[in-house]
């Protein structure tokens, strides 16, 4: 099986979430018994090549172009399709970012237009591991917000494209060229500016971040089990009693009951503390992957079935507006 | 200002799900189904966009009758009429096919603008606008977290969610296709003024059967089952005060991190 890795830059250098999926990629083509092709796009990135050649892959493509120096879904897909039909990878892997999932489906669809049977291929998205059983490549995704997992394999012709989701693969596990370096080469790209329909601006930050999540030793969360704003005060009067900060899962700050600088999961704070302790949080993948990596793990939920209890290592089914006064209780009868 | 919106049902958040044998999909027959949270976003921002710039808003959804109660609610929040996509079998679709159909059955009525929500909570391919905006030629942006449209309606600038806390402004020409992040509004209650006046609203129904895309998929789910754990989970159980102790002195003790 032919293989294409496509990364993600931003700033200057390749994600960490483009190494955990270089380390999915050199995984599966050992099962498949074929070749890596790692691709770097963008504009004066030829250096983020030359550190990709560093690791264990066939070749490195270089696609650069002034009009990929920005991300516009128009620009990448359009380069990439050309790349894809010129280099004939049988599966594309890319990370699962923001804007992977803004351009790999266009770019999927595209892909063989024009064609007898109107071409398009699909995309497996936001997979969280893979399997190789008899000859075949079986991809597993999450669904129904975490609380399912699914198998699901490709059907038709290739190409096929698959996306991993952060945190799936572990990055330091990508294995570093034997024999030194493997070969860089530049492909060019056809675009014009009239092909490009999307004008980006400024790149900003919202609010400055009040607080850095990441350096909390003890984070109690709250998700949409709280109910209710004002039943917030009992969280943060646990998290003053265990010495720690309040956060929360996005729908919490959608709501505006807390800040979303408060917010952990993909759209907020990676965090890893030494004790995260989920209040009422379901745990779909969107938050989950912003606290696994966390030492210790408690959650409270009244759904026994909570994707929460997969990654947490103390567990209680039941009623948090019963169990958070009770902690309360303990603790303050400990203080005095 | 043509606006239509994309709007999915699905399985009740609360719901509790059990996976029919074999794994093909999960047991529908014993569970309530509510529209997919990420799209009343996106219904809601249609809705303010109407006000805005007048015009007309269109909630399409494609799934068996019951969905139909997906778009009887977008009614009575105020859009206009509806489309029904009908089809029993449409969780076995993958992603490029639901989105041939809905681009089929919509392709007519020439949107200026199509919304649809982040990703649905059920599969959760959070394909199907990037899909629309390909398969109908038009630009998209996805993420979107808030929308001005220009004066003359030709343009407009989105400000697009990025990660870690990032954010963009984009600019579009219309007609375009936008992917709206949950949180952008505040999505309204349908009053029983709305819920009065959705009765004699349309809704047209389009079998997809007879929209000509093939089935061939290009992806295949091979069944559906509960995640097995990768962690040992500790189960705590008792009155809240047993647990409250225990799991203190677990924290303490065991885990040393209080």
């Amino acid at each position: 099986m032919k293989i294409l890795l496509i990364t993600e830059q931003r700033d200057g250098k390749s994600s960490k979430v483009s190494f955990e999926t270089l380390a999915a990629a050199q995984q599966i083509v050992q099962h498949t018994k074929g070749t890596l092709t790692g691709l770097v796009i963008g504009k004066g990135v030829a250096a983020l090549a030359d550190e990709l050649a560093g690791y264990q892959l066939d070749d490195v493509l270089l696609i650069e172009h002034d009009l990929l120096d920005q991300y516009t879904p128009d620009g990448f897909s359009i380069a990439l399709r050309q790349v894809i039909e010129s280099a004939k990878p049988d599966l594309v892997l890319l990370p699962h970012t923001y804007q992977v999932r803004d351009f790999a489906p266009k770019l999927a669809a595209s892909l063989g237009k024009g064609t007898p049977g109107e071409g398009g291929k699909g995309m497996i998205g936001d997979c969280i591991g893979y399997r190789y059983e008899n000859g075949k490549l079986i991809f597993v995704r999450q669904m129904f917000q975490g609380r399912t997992a699914a198998d699901v394999v490709f059907a038709g012709e290739a190409p096929w494209i698959a996306t991993f989701q952060a945190g799936a693969f572990r990055a330091d596990l990508a294995v570093k060229h034997a024999g030194g370096k493997a070969p860089v080469e530049s492909a060019n790209v056809d675009l014009k500016p009239e092909q490009i329909r999307t004008k980006p601006l400024e790149l900003f930050r919202e609010a400055k971040q009040a607080v850095d999540l990441t350096q909390a030793p003890i984070l109690i969360s709250v998700g949409r089990g709280i109910k209710a704003p004002e039943n917030i005060a009992i969280a943060e009067k646990l998290a003053k009693l265990m010495g720690g900060e309040i956060c929360a899962s996005r729908p919490i700050c959608d709501e505006g009951w807390l800040p979303m600088d408060r917010q952990i999961g993909s759209s907020g704070q990676t965090v890893a503390p030494k004790l995260y302790f989920a209040l009422g949080i379901s745990g779909a993948i969107q938050h989950v992957v912003g606290m696994k990596g966390s030492r210790t793990i408690a959650a409270i939920n009244k759904d026994q079935n909570a994707p929460i209890f997969e990654v947490a290592d103390y567990g209680v089914v039941g009623d948090i507006f019963e169990i958070v006064p009770a902690l309360i209780e303990e603790l303050e009868k400990a203080h005095h | 200002m043509k606006i239509g919106v994309f709007v999915k049902q699905v399985p009740a958040k609360d719901a509790p799900l059990a996976i029919v044998e074999g794994g093909a999909w999960i047991r529908e027959s014993d569970i309530g189904f509510e529209t997919n949270e990420p799209d009343s976003y996106a219904l809601e921002e249609a809705l303010r966009l109407k006000e805005k710039h007048s015009g007309e808003v269109v909630a399409i959804s494609m799934g068996p009758e019951r969905a139909k109660q997906t778009i009887k609610e977008a009614l009575a929040k105020g859009a206009d009429r509806g489309i029904h996509v009908a089809d029993n079998d449409f969780f076995k679709l993958d992603p490029l096919n639901s989105a041939r159909s809905l681009a089929a059955a919509v392709k007519s009525e020439n949107f200026d603008l199509i919304l649809t929500g982040l990703q649905s909570d059920d599969q959760g391919f959070g394909q199907t606008g990037v899909l629309l905006a390909e398969l109908l030629g038009r630009p998209h942006a996805t993420i979107i977290m808030a929308i001005e449209v220009d004066a003359g309606g030709g343009r407009m600038k989105l400000k697009r969610e990025l990660e870690a806390g990032w954010f963009q402004w984009v600019e579009l020409p219309l007609p375009a296709v936008l992917s709206i992040q949950s949180g952008i509004n505040k999505p309204r209650y349908a009053t029983l003024k709305g819920i009065m006046a959705a009765k004699k609203k349309e809704i047209a129904t389009v079998q997809r059967a007879s929209l000509g895309i093939s089935d061939s998929p290009t992806q295949r789910v091979e069944r559906i089952y509960v995640p097995q754990k990768t962690k040992k989970t500790e189960f705590i159980s008792g009155q809240p005060k047993e647990i409250a102790a225990k799991l203190i002195e677990k924290l303490r003790h065991e885990a040393r991190v209080l």
